[in-house]
Parts: structure tokens; C-alpha cells; sequence
């Protein structure tokens, strides 16, 4: 209850004194529209009284101040006009000094001072040493910040600065820096002081309080940099220096800190560049408990900024030796500052790295270095925890990439995977992901093999399974693409020379292959497309002599793949494999290389027959050999009909019956290659298609049985439409008049009762019909061709 | 409005008589006499004349008409200045006598003050203390000047050397003691004349606190030392600390005041 009584009663304190305020401003103003100057002065210092108080915090004592101030610029109004009052401003300048309380009497003398200043009657410099002077008499920490704030807020345009009107001959800018720099220390003085007001246990408020106040501190310093004498020279040997004496000296962190900050802010960058080494000086001096690490950030960046800004002042930078001083000086404070958390260290090394990045960017050995001088503070210690440090090293590692686009700098860096190491193995796959992103979107290649064992290396949490991980929790989704994007990031490993990609593809198979059975269904595709891509290559510089010492040639690949499928097999994913080997199987076919083609056929078979159980997959899977089988054309008679009986066999093996007629309908292809020197048996298409319209029927009968109508004639419509084709491709064992019997056969079974109509193939056969009707009517060869068959 | 004379002056002047319409005065001699009288109130009606000076005007006689008499006391030796305090009162008057047989005389007085101005004193030393209560406040002052005229400005500094204590102000008193009497007669009297606040708040350790005390505004008299063994007037500066239970702590040191010559 205690506090909220507190926060109720500084209300009511505070409205006392606003109306104490108000009600001595109103005689105040009586006795200015009088032009009494003795009734001025005493209800002026009355109504100055108010801020003696002490009750109120920070927050409350600024709303009275503000009320008090706008009511001292009516006075300072009345105090310029002699005429009204009728006393010379030097005797003014003493009669306010009269007054008992030492508040009033100073808020009065500042106010005859702006006055006296203004006047000329005295050099300004002297006017301001006095005022400041004097105020030396408020040492209470609230009343004397908001002193001095008014003598500050009053003395701004009165500086003897150069080109200032208040500037006399004997006034130097010396004087106005001395006044405020002196003012300022004394406000830093009070301003720390406060610190050590009040009770314990409202320590936090007051200091969140105090924090309020800083900017009047602060002031000062903007008021320093707005003054035009200012310049390089003064600003090293005399502000700053001084500046960092008050900060170092009053050992407050909050002061520090925020003054370490005002000063980047606030004066040029220019002046920070050529005071780097007074300024990092100071910054082991500082209390431990100083986030100099944030103040140090704020320099960098704005370093940073003002590289980026120009290239004129680059030079500047090589000049004072910008990054050995600032690298120097981190170190410095993280050695002195043992307490700082790692994500501290972290943060400064970004900093630093983009310091480096935007003043340095061809100085690599720089980014190392500054990677290294990480590893270093990492050593020895735990994979990072903390979630905030895992971040800053991601944007630690991020920052070099994000710069020059080009992964292939970091590949040379020799410090980058060993930060990696110090990564837990989520943050490390959050990196890898950001490195292959890069890749991707800069599709900047990899080009030696060399490059792929050390990418490999930085993205090795997600190719393989690190010690520790917790299968359990990864979410599949996440996995899937962390994965795609590993299948994606092989197709950017490429070099134009063969044996270099070989090499490549090599080193890239190396690493995938432990990848462990979740993986490698995403990661061996990839490679073993982009191996054939090689072969592809190869292949089209067939003229060129490759002699038997040369590893890139087709038959060295094939071998490797083989090898590489071969893993898949295990996982198992066999129906992948089995496309794989046919992939192969081709681009060997193409490569005239028929025993390879063969081997892997082989392999293909192998797989259907032993891994391939499920009958679907069974389905797709001989489609898919029937189709490779057919573009075929490297194998021998023998070779051939091994693979063909093989592959008619398994179709007519196929669980369903639909699914057998359809596979073997699809065989009657492997008999007729519509090349001109491809195998046309029309014989054995006749008795493959002749086979399908048996199971054709076998199919109709068990749904009759089993459903007690029959089932839809589609398959037979297929079938016709395979007649059909290989009719007009030539083969004379389809006759016109099978075609014509076998749409009567069709025709009778939708017609009969038990049939049910259907949707699907009462418009494809009409369809079929409609086709033929074209084809009789075109005119030409075709017609007369099909001139025989009646519709 | 009374006249202002400063000592060694020549105090020149008439008096007029002048009898009631048509009628005989007779008297017994007319006398002017000047006097300087120190009257302690504790002690009323007893008058100490530490000057008394007499023109006899006229010898015995008798006046028909108004009559003029001339008089003129020659650089007269005034030493004190007019004085009004609490318990003393320091005068001059000039007494004129007009004696008569068997009945009273009668007697007319006129004030006038003096005031003596003196020059610059050729040494004038600055006072300056450290003083201190063990452990809690230690502190070095410096006043400029052991001696201000009137119209004079207290300049000087107050430094901590050490705080104990939480001092909440400082002040700078002028304190007037007046003591009348001697021995076990003596009465002193003290009066604040000027409240100065010179600090507020806290100082730490190091601090340097200005002072500057314009002496104009208050009614000082000079220093007056022992006047005729009757009185003394002095001034002190009493430096004061109010500590947050309101405990006060002071120092006091004696200045001298005296009205400065203008040259």
C-alpha cells in the first residue's frame, strides 16, 4: 500500500506546487504590467521557491519545471527592457543576488545573465564562468540537473563561438567549450550522485527514474558538437579527452554507458576515425558491468555507414589503421570483461566483421582473422545454449556470404567451419541452410572438388547424422526441405572439365553416402542426374581420344552409380532405385555401351522381383521398365529377348487383372520399335495383344461372377485402340477384319443387359469410332487402309 | 531629519529667542551646550556624557525683542557614531539653556547624528578555517576579507573535505551581538541580520561551494569596540549546516565593519 500512496500523494505535491506557481505568477505578472521591479523580483523568486521541493520524482519535477520556465521567459523579457525598470543590467546582475534562497536566486541570476550576455556590457565568457560557477551552490541532484539545464537551455545561442556575435576579442571558442564541458561534468556529477538517493528497496524505480533524466546530461554533449569551433584538433585534444575523463572517473555504468553512446552519436564520424585510439582506450576503464559491447556495436556500425557513404574516406580508415585498433580493442575488453556472456563477445565479432566487410572488402585475411579471433574465445568451451548467441553467430557466419554473394570466399576462409564446430547441431543446420540459400540464390557454382569437401564440411549437419541429434524431434516437414535443398545445392557443384566434375561428383558421393537411410532417397538423385549429366557430356565429345588412363570416361561413371543406386537398395527405397538403374540403363543405352545397359536392367529386374512387393508399386514399376526397355536399342538379339520375356512375364504376373491386360498390351511396344531399323515383330505384337484381350475377358467374367453384370468394356476399347495403332503403323498381322470383329465385340457387350452403362468408356469408344469414321473419310493411303472396317 | 556631522567638524549655527509679544523677559544667561551621551536602557534616565561642550551666549539680562545668537564649536572631537540598539542608545545634542531665577530654565535640544568614515585598512587578511566534528564533516573555509564596509561583498569558498553526515543546506548568517554593561552588569544581546542560503543539498567529498554575500541589503552598523567602557557592537559570520533531522552545525567567525571613505 505504501507505494501508491507515494504516487496519490506526489499528485497532490504536485499540484500544490503548480498552483503555487500560478498564483505567484499572477501577482508576478501584475507587477511586470506595473513596471515594479521590487515586486517583480520578489514574487519571481517566490514563484521559483516552488521547485525547492523535494517530493516529487524526476517525472513530477520536470511538469513544474516547465511551468516555472515558461514564466522566466516573460521575465527575461522584462529584464532586457531597461526602460521599464530602470536599472542597468549590471546592477540588476546584482540586485537578483540578493535574494535568500539559493534556488530562486540562481534560476534569477541565470535569467540577468542570458540578459547580460545579450547586452554586451560584459564578455560573454565571463558571464558564463560566473553562472556556472555559482551554481555550484545546488548540490541536491534533481534541483541542480534542472539548473543547469536552464543555464545550459539559456546559454545555447550565447556561446562565443566563431561566428557567434558573442564572440569579443578577448572571447575564444576555448571559453564556450570550457563553459560547457564544465557544465556538463557538473551535471554528470549530480546525475550520478542520484544513484545514491533514497531508500534500497525503491532502487529499481529510482534508477529507471534516473534513466529519465539522462538526456539532460546529454544535452551537453550535442551542444558540443553543434559548436563550429569545434573542430578536429580541439575535439581530440581537449573535448573528448575530457569527456572520457568525467565518464571514466564518476565509475557509474549507467552514465557510462549512455555517454559512451551520446558521444558516437552525436559527433562526426570523421572525428571518431581519427580518435579511434583515445576512445577504445577508455573502454577497458569502464565499471564491468558497462554493455560496452552495445556501445562498441554503435561505433562499428556507424564506421560501418560511413565507409559505405563515400569511397573518399576509405583512405581515412587504412590511414589510422581503423581494424587493428578496433580488433585490438575487443579483445581488450573481452579479456577485461570476464563476466560478459558469450552473446556478448558474439555481438562485438559481428560488429567487427561488418566493420570489416563494408571498409575492407578485399581483405579477406581480415574476416578470417576476425573469425579466428572467435574460435579462439569459443575454445574450450561448450557448444553455445543460449539462443541469442546461436543467432549472432548465424548472422556472425551470414554477414561474409550476404557481402560477396559468393560462397566460394567462405569456402577459402579457414576459420569458417571452425566456428561451425562450436555450433550445436540445430544452429548448425540453421547455418548450412543459410549457406546453401546463398548458393542457390546467387547460383554461384561450385567448381573444384575441393570447394565441395569443404562446403561439405560446413553443411555436414544436414548430410549426415551429427552425434547427439535427437531423431525424435525433427519435424518432418523441415527435414523435407532441409533435405530438397541439399538435392538442389548438388546441382550447383559443377565444373566444365570432365575430370574435375568427376572428381567432384566423387568427393560430393563420398559424403552424401553416409547420409543414412532418410537422406539419401533426397541426395543420391540428384548426384547420379548430375553424373549422367557428365556422361551426356562425354558422350558428345565421343571423338576426342581418351586414352585408358583417363578416370572420366562413361563406363568409370557408370560403375560409380551403380555403386551409388545400389545404396539406395538398402535404405531400402527400391522403387527409386529401380528409376534410377533405368536412368542409367539409357544414358548407357545411349553410350552404346550394352553389357552396362544390361547390368543395369539387371539390376532393375532384381529389385521388382525381391523389393518390390506392393502391388501398385509393381504396376508403376514395370510400366516404367517397359517403356525404358522399348527406347532400347544397344542390346543383341539374345540380350533382348532375355529382357523382353522377362518384362511380358512380370506383366502378365501383375496381381489385378486389368493391370495385366494393360501391361501386356503395353509389351506389344517392346516387339515393334517405329524406327527405321528398330524391331517390327508383328507376330509377337499379334500374340501379346491377343493375350490381353484374353485377360481382357477373363477380367469381364470374374465381374460378372463376382457382381452379377458385367464390368466396363474399357479394356477392351484400350485394346482396339492398340489394333488400331499398330494397323496403321503396318503390321500385317493385325488384319481389318480382327479390328472389325473386335468392335462388333464391343459393341455386343454394351449392348447386352448386364451391362452397366459406363462413364468412362461409352465416350471413348465413341470416340474410337469417330476416329476411324475420320480415317476412312480423309481420303489417301489411310482410307483405303481402313476402308474395309465398318463402323 | 536630522543633521549629519562627521567628527572634527565644525558645527556652526544660531539660536533665536524671541520673547511673547510686548513683554520683559528676564533671565539669567543663555548657554549652548553640545553633548555626546551614551544612555544605557537598563539603566534609564542616567545619561554618560563623553562629550560636553558649552558656549555661554549671553550674561544675564533682560530681552525686549527676538534675538539672534551666533555659535560655532570648532572641529570638534566626535570619536563615536550615532548608535540605536536594543539596549544602548548613542546620541549628540545640542542643549540650549536660558536660566531664570526661581523658576525653571528652559531648555531646547536638537539632535544630530555623526558618522565617521574610514579609510580602506592597508591590511586587510583573509580568514580562513578548516574546521571539522571528527569523522562526520570536515570542511575548509575561506572568507576573502577579515574586514567589509558597509556596502561591501562577502566573497569566499567553502570546501568538504569530508561528509558524514546528509547535510540538507548551508547558510551564511550575519549575526550582530551587542553587549552593554561590564562585569556581572553585562547584557548581550544577539540579533540575525542576514539568512543566506549558500548551498542545497548534499555535497560529496571535494566539493567547492561559492559565496557571495552583498552586504547592501542589510541595516549594518560599523564595528564599535568597547565605546567609552559603556558598549560594543559586533559582527559575526556564522556558517551553518542543517542536517535531515534538522540538527543545525555552525561555525562563527568575527568580521569587522566599517564605513568606508569614499575617496
Amino acid at each position: 500500500m505504501m507505494i501508491p500512496d507515494g504516487i496519490e500523494d506526489e499528485e497532490k505535491w504536485l499540484a500544490e506546487g503548480i498552483a503555487g506557481i500560478q498564483h505567484n505568477a499572477f501577482y508576478m505578472h501584475r507587477a511586470l504590467d506595473a513596471n515594479n521591479l521590487r515586486e517583480v523580483l520578489k514574487y519571481s523568486a517566490q514563484m521559483l521557491s516552488e521547485l525547492r521541493t523535494s517530493k516529487l520524482s524526476p517525472h513530477k519535477y520536470y511538469e513544474l519545471y516547465m511551468r516555472a520556465f515558461d514564466e522566466l521567459r516573460k521575465l527575461e523579457m522584462f529584464f532586457k527592457d531597461e526602460s521599464r525598470h530602470g536599472v542597468s543590467i549590471v546592477d540588476l546582475y546584482e540586485l537578483v543576488q540578493h535574494a535568500g534562497n539559493i534556488l530562486p536566486r540562481l534560476y534569477l541570476l541565470c535569467t540577468v545573465g542570458s540578459v547580460y550576455i545579450k547586452s554586451k556590457e560584459a564578455p560573454a565568457k565571463d558571464v558564463l564562468k560566473d553562472l556556472v560557477e555559482m551554481c555550484l551552490g545546488v548540490q541536491h541532484p534533481i534541483r541542480g540537473l534542472f539548473l543547469r539545464s536552464y543555464l545550459a537551455q539559456i546559454s545555447r545561442d550565447k556561446l562565443p563561438d566563431i561566428g557567434s556575435e558573442y564572440k569579443g576579442d578577448s572571447d575564444t571558442v576555448v571559453d564556450a567549450v570550457d563553459f560547457v564541458l564544465q557544465n556538463f561534468v557538473e551535471m554528470n556529477k549530480l546525475w550520478v550522485r542520484l544513484k545514491h538517493q533514497g531508500p534500497g528497496r525503491l532502487r529499481e524505480k529510482l534508477e529507471k527514474e534516473r534513466s529519465e533524466l539522462r538526456d539532460l546530461v546529454g544535452k551537453n554533449l550535442h551542444v558540443l558538437s553543434q559548436i563550429e569551433g569545434v573542430d578536429l584538433e580541439m575535439y581530440k585534444d581537449t573535448v573528448l579527452p575530457r569527456i572520457l575523463e568525467q565518464i571514466v572517473n564518476c565509475k557509474d555504468d549507467l552514465a557510462q554507458y549512455y555517454l559512451m553512446d551520446c558521444i558516437i552519436q552525436v559527433f562526426p564520424d570523421e572525428y571518431h576515425l581519427q580518435t579511434l585510439e583515445t576512445l577504445l582506450g577508455a573502454c577497458p576503464l569502464l565499471q564491468p558491468t558497462v554493455d560496452i559491447k552495445t556501445v562498441l556495436s554503435q561505433l562499428m556500425d556507424r564506421l560501418s555507414n560511413y565507409a559505405a557513404s563515400s569511397t573518399d574516406v576509405l583512405p581515412e580508415f587504412l590511414q589510422v589503421e581503423a581494424f587493428a585498433k578496433l580488433s585490438s580493442a575487443i579483445g581488450r575488453v573481452i579479456e577485461a570483461q570476464v563476466e560478459m556472456p558469450i552473446v556478448g563477445a558474439i555481438t562485438l565479432y559481428v560488429s567487427l566483421l561488418t566493420f570489416t566487410l563494408h571498409v575492407h572488402p578485399d581483405r579477406l585475411d581480415y574476416v578470417d582473422q576476425v573469425l579466428g579471433a572467435f574460435v579462439k574465445k569459443l575454445s574450450g568451451k561448450p557448444k553455445l545454449e543460449d539462443s541469442k548467441a546461436k543467432k549472432q553467430v548465424v548472422a556472425l557466419l551470414s554477414a561474409p556470404l550476404e557481402k560477396y554473394n559468393d560462397i566460394v570466399m567462405a569456402l577459402t576462409l579457414s576459420n569458417y567451419p571452425r566456428v561451425m564446430d562450436h555450433l550445436d547441431n540445430e544452429t548448425n543446420k540453421v547455418m548450412a541452410m543459410v549457406i546453401i540459400q546463398s548458393i542457390l540464390k546467387n547460383t554461384s557454382c561450385i567448381s573444384t572438388a575441393d570447394q565441395v569437401e569443404v562446403l561439405f564440411e560446413l553443411i555436414k549437419g544436414l548430410v549426415k547424422d551429427l552425434d547427439g541429434t535427437d531423431v525424435e524431434e525433427l519435424d518432418e516437414e523441415d527435414f523435407k526441405e532441409e533435405q530438397n535443398s541439399v538435392a538442389r545445392l548438388i546441382h550447383m557443384l559443377y565444373n566444365d572439365d570432365p575430370e574435375e566434375m568427376l572428381k567432384i561428383i566423387c568427393a560430393a558421393k563420398k559424403n552424401i553416402m553416409n547420409g543414412g537411410p532418410k537422406r539419401l532417397p533426397f541426395t543420391v538423385p540428384p548426384l547420379i542426374l548430375s553424373a549422367l549429366g557428365l556422361i551426356r557430356r562425354l558422350q558428345g565429345q565421343e571423338g576426342d581420344l581418351t586414352g585408358e588412363e583417363v578416370p572420366a570416361t562413361p563406363k568409370n561413371i557408370f560403375q560409380i552409380l551403380n555403386q551409388a543406386i545400389g545404396t539406395l537398395t538398402t535404405v531400402p527405397s527400391p522403387e527409386l532405385a529401380l528409376r534410377l538403374y533405368l536412368e542409367c540403363a539409357e544414358a548407357a543405352n545411349d553410350c552404346d555401351l550394352e553389357p552396362v545397359a544390361y547390368e543395369f536392367f539387371t539390376q532393375a529386374f532384381v529389385l521388382y522381383e525381391e523389393e518390390i512387393t506392393d502391388s501398385k508399386a509393381q504396376v508403376t514399376a514395370i510400366h516404367l521398365i517397359i517403356g525404358t526397355l522399348q527406347r532400347m536399342n544397344v542390346f543383341g538379339v539374345e540380350n533382348r529377348d532375355t529382357l523382353t520375356h522377362k518384362a511380358t512375364g512380370y506383366s502378365a504376373k501383375l496381381l489385378k487383372k486389368p493391370d495385366q491386360c494393360r501391361a501386356v498390351y503395353a509389351c506389344s511396344h517392346l516387339f515393334w520399335v517405329d524406327d527405321l531399323d528398330g524391331i517390327k515383330d508383328g507376330e509377337r505384337v499379334l500374340l501379346c495383344l491377343k493375350r490381353a484381350l484374353r485377360i481382357a475377358n477373363a477380367a469381364q467374367q470374374m465381374v460378372n461372377v463376382t457382381r452379377g453384370s458385367s464390368g466396363p468394356v474399357t479394356l477392351f476399347v484400350e485394346i482396339l485402340n492398340k489394333y488400331l495403332y499398330f494397323f496403321e503403323k503396318g503390321n500385317p498381322q493385325i488384319t481389318s477384319a480382327a479390328i472389325q470383329a473386335l468392335i462388333e465385340l464391343i459393341t455386343t457387350e454394351m449392348k447386352s443387359d448386364s451391362t452397366v452403362p459406363e462413364a468412362v468408356s461409352d465416350p471413348f469408344f465413341a470416340s474410337t469410332l469417330r476416329y476411324i469414321q475420320f480415317q476412312k473419310q480423309k481420303g489417301g493411303a489411310m482410307s483405303e487402309k481402313y476402308d474395309s472396317i465398318k463402323v | 531629519m536630522v543633521p549629519l556631522f562627521q567628527s572634527q567638524e565644525n558645527i556652526i549655527g544660531e539660536v533665536l529667542v524671541e520673547p511673547t509679544q510686548g513683554k520683559k523677559f528676564e533671565h539669567n544667561g543663555v548657554k549652548i551646550e553640545l553633548l555626546g551621551q551614551i544612555e544605557l536602557y537598563f539603566d534609564r534616565g542616567n545619561f554618560y556624557d563623553f562629550t560636553s561642550l558649552v558656549r555661554e551666549l549671553d550674561v544675564p539680562g533682560e530681552l525686549y525683542e527676538r534675538k539672534t545668537y551666533q555659535f560655532e564649536f570648532s572641529t570638534v572631537e566626535m570619536p563615536h557614531e550615532s548608535y540605536n540598539g536594543i539596549n544602548v542608545r548613542l546620541r549628540y545634542i545640542l542643549k540650549v539653556t536660558i536660566g531664570r531665577n526661581y523658576i525653571s530654565n528652559i531648555v531646547e535640544c536638537q539632535d544630530f547624528v555623526v558618522r565617521n568614515y574610514t579609510p580602506s585598512p592597508s591590511i586587510n587578511n583573509s580568514i580562513k578555517m578548516e574546521v571539522g566534528i571528527e569523522d562526520c564533516l570536515h570542511i575548509e573555509f575561506e572568507y576573502g576579507k577579515s574586514k567589509y564596509h558597509l556596502k561591501d561583498v562577502i566573497i569566499g569558498k567553502i570546501y568538504f573535505l569530508l561528509v558524514r553526515i546528509k547535510i540538507k543546506n548551508m547558510e551564511l548568517e550575519i549575526r550582530r551581538r551587542e553587549s552593554t554593561g561590564s562585569g556581572p552588569n553585562t547584557y548581550v544581546e544577539t540579533e540575525t541580520l542576514a539568512k543566506f542560503e549558500l548551498m542545497d543539498g548534499a555535497p560529496v567529498r571535494g566539493e567547492s561551494i561559492p559565496i557571495r554575500l552583498f552586504l547592501s541589503p542589510y541595516e549594518l552598523t560599523p564595528t564599535y569596540r568597547n565605546i567609552n567602557n559603556k558598549f560594543s557592537v559586533k559582527y559575526y559570520l556564522n556558517l551553518v549546516f542543517v542536517d535531515e533531522e534538522d540538527r543545525r552545525y555552525f561555525k562563527q567567525q568575527e568580521i569587522t565593519v566599517y564605513r568606508l571613505l569614499e575617496s
